[in-house]
């Protein structure tokens, strides 16, 4: 499924000019480089004073070998010249590296929703851990938020905006190796911290838990990722830049700035996984949420903001509801949420101070998120019609309604009293699913079933009326999912705060507990269905690749001036 | 706006920026009133809140806001108004004896609802929150003490635990006759069933009473006591009465005589202080099986 002819345009049919076949400085450069980081991972490897750290040192001296062979194997088998920028002055794409991600994404995401499933279940019927260490709770709550967010997110970003970017700006894609330097990277980085996590390796930083060394790699991938990036917009052939590559690139810079911010640690070895952050006590808990909050912010809204921008005018085939609105959200946006973090430490050793300024500016931030609502549903104008025969377009729009649906209760938990009540409770599960499974997983979705046909050049999906089981099936389990968490929720908020009248707690722990246990099972029941659809989008998609009909091909330079 | 570089939109009368990517065009639609109205009326709340609450941070302090408003203060009242609805009467709970407490109503209601509360923090995940307890985990709600069920006694076994390593900690176990070659494989089958007997429970076909009798009497009499009774100094339950920490049917009384038991009760003075295992006590001991 992932051999090279599936992800590869041959460049076969091309004029060959008579040029000598040499070596690009990247091709060159960069084997080198994996040749040494291989040797050094061996020599780590042997001096690992852990198991984990020697595995994973292992692991990547034998990915560092395979990365230069396919190097210098692709060097071999491709033509002369690189392929050009553009053929007869069109744009000529490059879609190798968006191909690979779509096909991540569903693979992550699958394996994403069957550990949330797992874990759900386990929350319902504890004995399902079976004691053993590798199951455990502990670590498939990390591997799950890991794979939903940055496997499955992370590829559908990755994805969308190497297509988006390239069709707005009518450049083809930075660099030649780097774009694939950027999607194996990152997928690697997924590995890595993946297989730490079962193995027990974390830093104990909710949604930075890779260690040290997994961190650096990140960092090289993540810069690359914003030169190809950059680089393509530098080229562009328009003169201005579409409002989806602004978010992408908020996206991009501002999780570079928060991975760069709450990671610097102190390895206790350099060939053991274990470190220590340099930050300490309240300070770090500012950092780390400082990071969480907009790991949410940047990562899983502006980033799939983008998604939005682009996909739904595409495919309701209707202008950008206002422009205006678009600029001036943005900037409320991104200048807004990075405040916002301190709202996951209502009511703990953080200054009051601080708190009331992370408060009312998750206040302040509730028009500019609805800004982006609004601009994607009033996008739908004169095409609301469409959303009776386009379940694609149906996803989309219901993903932008959960947005909306999330963006308002998340200002609303982050006022003082209501947080007193919901804070540690299951409705922040709720919430964060209501904006999961229905703003990003939606949006996500929607992007998918659009980018798999324009990039494999179908005609169209393999089966609609599968998309409309999708849709269906989905949506009844995120309804099952966050009602039962809202009734938890609130249901354990208050016995947590229930008071007798001699000045006792009413209800023991474990009374909340076994309170919990229904919702639970509910829960579990919701995110099966949610996996469910899943598993019929991924059929539809394998399907609409393999048997789906060929749109007629035309040579890019034939292509109708837009 | 006077001049219009777009086109015209016939289904919103608007027109577009002018602007075109890969066939997107955009609305030059004007922001929504409500919208900008919102968004400032949360930037005026958001003002108001600053100047109200501790908000900005200054040089080397921060501002207080208008009513030196406080968390780490209000806990401190939180904590204070719960201590008046306590009144003093978790004092006069640590001071008085158990007897005193038995014998005063409003000190006995206060420490049941202490002793309910501490209970379900502390015993509940062995003994379940209705402390009918599970396999291996006595039933505190029947009249069956393994280690004696007056006051002095329960609150003895809350204190320093069985088989704790606390000094004073009740002693004594199950041996394990079987592991340790003190009795063989059909001795043990029989001694099994003469114990399932004692109780009018059914014993296997074939099996010899009398040889069941002798082998219990070499063995097992010297805790269990003549004819199985018990001994709550030795915490040896007794085998008559149809209760059973670990079950009755024959394979788990072979697995009790074969590797023994020793299930641990902490200790849990040093844990919680006096007062509350007082309160604790009391409660146990109102459960229904308190003598």
């Amino acid at each position: 499924m992932l051999s090279g002819g599936v992800f590869f345009q041959r460049e076969s049919a091309m004029p060959q000019p008579s040029i000598s076949k040499t070596m690009t400085t990247g091709e060159s450069g960069l084997a080198l480089i994996f040749a040494v980081t291989a040797f050094l991972c061996l020599i780590a490897s042997a001096k690992a004073v852990d198991a984990p750290f020697a595995f994973h040192a292992g692991l990547s001296a034998a990915a560092s070998l395979a990365a230069m062979f396919f190097i210098v194997n692709r060097y071999y088998d491709r033509p002369a010249a690189l392929p050009p920028a553009e053929i007869n002055g069109r744009p000529n794409y490059n879609m190798g590296p968006i191909k690979f991600t779509a096909v991540m994404a569903m693979v992550w995401g699958i394996a994403g929703f069957l550990v949330g499933l797992i874990i759900a279940s386990q929350l319902a019927w504890p004995a399902l851990n079976f004691d053993l260490q590798w199951i455990q709770f502990g670590r498939l709550r990390p591997l799950h938020t890991s794979a939903v967010i940055f496997a499955f997110g992370g590829n559908v970003l990755i994805a969308t905006s190497f297509y988006v970017v390239q069709k707005s700006c009518r450049a083809r894609l930075a660099g030649d190796l780097a774009p694939w330097f950027v999607v194996l990277g990152y997928n690697y980085f997924i590995l890595i911290a993946g297989t730490g996590y079962l193995l027990g390796v974390t830093q104990s930083k909710e949604y930075a838990e890779p260690e040290w060394y997994a961190d650096l790699w990140l960092t090289i991938v993540w810069v690359t990722y914003l030169l190809v990036f950059l680089g393509t917009i530098l080229k562009r052939r328009e003169p201005h830049i579409f409002v989806a590559n602004w978010f992408y690139l908020a996206f991009i810079v501002t999780i570079a700035v928060l991975h760069l911010g709450n990671n610097p640690a102190l390895p206790v070895s350099f060939f053991g996984s274990k470190s220590y952050i340099a930050w300490g006590g309240i300070q770090d808990a500012m950092f780390q949420w400082w990071y969480g909050h907009n790991a949410v912010g940047f990562f899983l809204t502006a980033g799939f903001l983008a998604i939005m921008y682009y996909f739904i005018p595409k495919r309701a085939e209707r202008p950008v509801y206002s422009y205006r609105l678009s600029i001036i959200h943005f900037w409320a946006l991104i200048f807004l949420y990075i405040w916002a973090g301190p709202h996951h430490l209502h009511y703990t050793a953080l200054p009051d101070w601080t708190q009331t300024l992370g408060m009312t500016f998750s206040i302040m931030l509730w028009m500019p998120s609805w800004g982006g609502m609004i601009n994607g549903l009033m996008t739908l104008s004169g095409a609301w019609d469409k959303l009776r025969t386009d379940p694609v377009l149906r996803m989309l729009v219901v993903s932008v309604a959960f947005y909306g649906m999330s963006t308002f209760e998340g200002p609303m938990m982050s006022i003082k009293v209501v947080n007193s009540l919901s804070h540690y409770t299951d409705w922040t599960i709720g919430h964060v699913h209501s904006g999961a499974l229905g703003w990003v997983g939606f949006v996500s979705f929607g992007a998918l079933y659009c980018l798999v046909p324009w990039v494999w050049n179908r005609k169209g999906l393999y089966s609609l009326k599968l998309v409309n089981w999708h849709f269906w099936i989905a949506t009844l389990g995120i309804v099952l999912y966050i009602s039962a968490m809202w009734v938890s929720g609130i249901l354990q908020g208050l016995m947590w705060r229930a008071y007798t009248s001699l000045g006792f707690l009413e209800y023991s722990f474990i009374e909340t507990v076994e309170a919990m246990h229904p919702f639970y099972v509910i829960r579990a029941a919701g995110g099966a269905l949610f996996l469910i659809g899943a598993l019929i989008m991924a059929y539809n998609l394998w399907m609409t690749v393999r048997v789906g009909e060929q749109e007629v091909q035309m040579p890019a330079a034939l292509q109708p001036a837009e | 706006m006077s001049e219009h570089h777009g086109e015209f939109d016939s289904v919103t009368g608007r027109h577009t920026t002018g602007h075109e990517w890969d066939g997107i065009k955009e609305l030059n639609t004007p922001l929504p009133r409500w919208w900008v109205i919102c968004f400032y009326l949360t930037i005026v709340w958001s003002i108001g809140y600053w100047i109200v609450y501790p908000a900005w941070p200054l040089i080397s302090s921060n501002t207080t806001g208008l009513f030196g408003y406080s968390t780490r203060a209000n806990v401190a009242v939180e904590l204070a108004n719960l201590e008046k609805i306590r009144g003093d009467k978790m004092a006069a709970l640590g001071a008085a004896s158990l007897a005193d407490i038995e014998n005063d109503p409003a000190l006995l209601a206060l420490a049941r609802a202490k002793g309910k509360t501490v209970f379900g923090d502390n015993c509940a995940p062995c003994h379940g929150s209705g402390a009918a307890g599970a396999k291996g985990y006595p039933n505190l709600n029947d009249d069956d003490w393994l280690w004696g069920g007056t006051l002095e006694q329960i609150m003895q076994t809350i204190q320093y635990g069985a088989r704790s390593g606390h000094a004073k900690s009740h002693e004594g176990q199950m041996l394990a006759f079987g592991r340790d070659g003190v009795l063989k494989g059909d001795e043990i089958v029989t001694v099994a069933n003469y114990v399932r007997s004692l109780s009018g429970l059914s014993t296997r076909k074939g099996y010899d009473a009398a040889k069941g009798e002798k082998i219990f009497a070499d063995n097992c009499v010297a805790c269990h006591g003549d004819g199985g009774k018990g001994n709550q100094e030795l915490g040896a339950p007794n085998l008559t009465d149809k209760i059973w920490l670990y079950g009755a049917d024959e394979a788990t009384l072979i697995e009790t005589i074969t590797n023994g038991r020793a299930g641990v009760m902490p200790a849990w003075e040093g844990r919680l202080d006096p007062a509350t295992i007082k309160a604790m006590a009391v409660y146990v001991h109102s459960l229904g099986g308190g003598k």
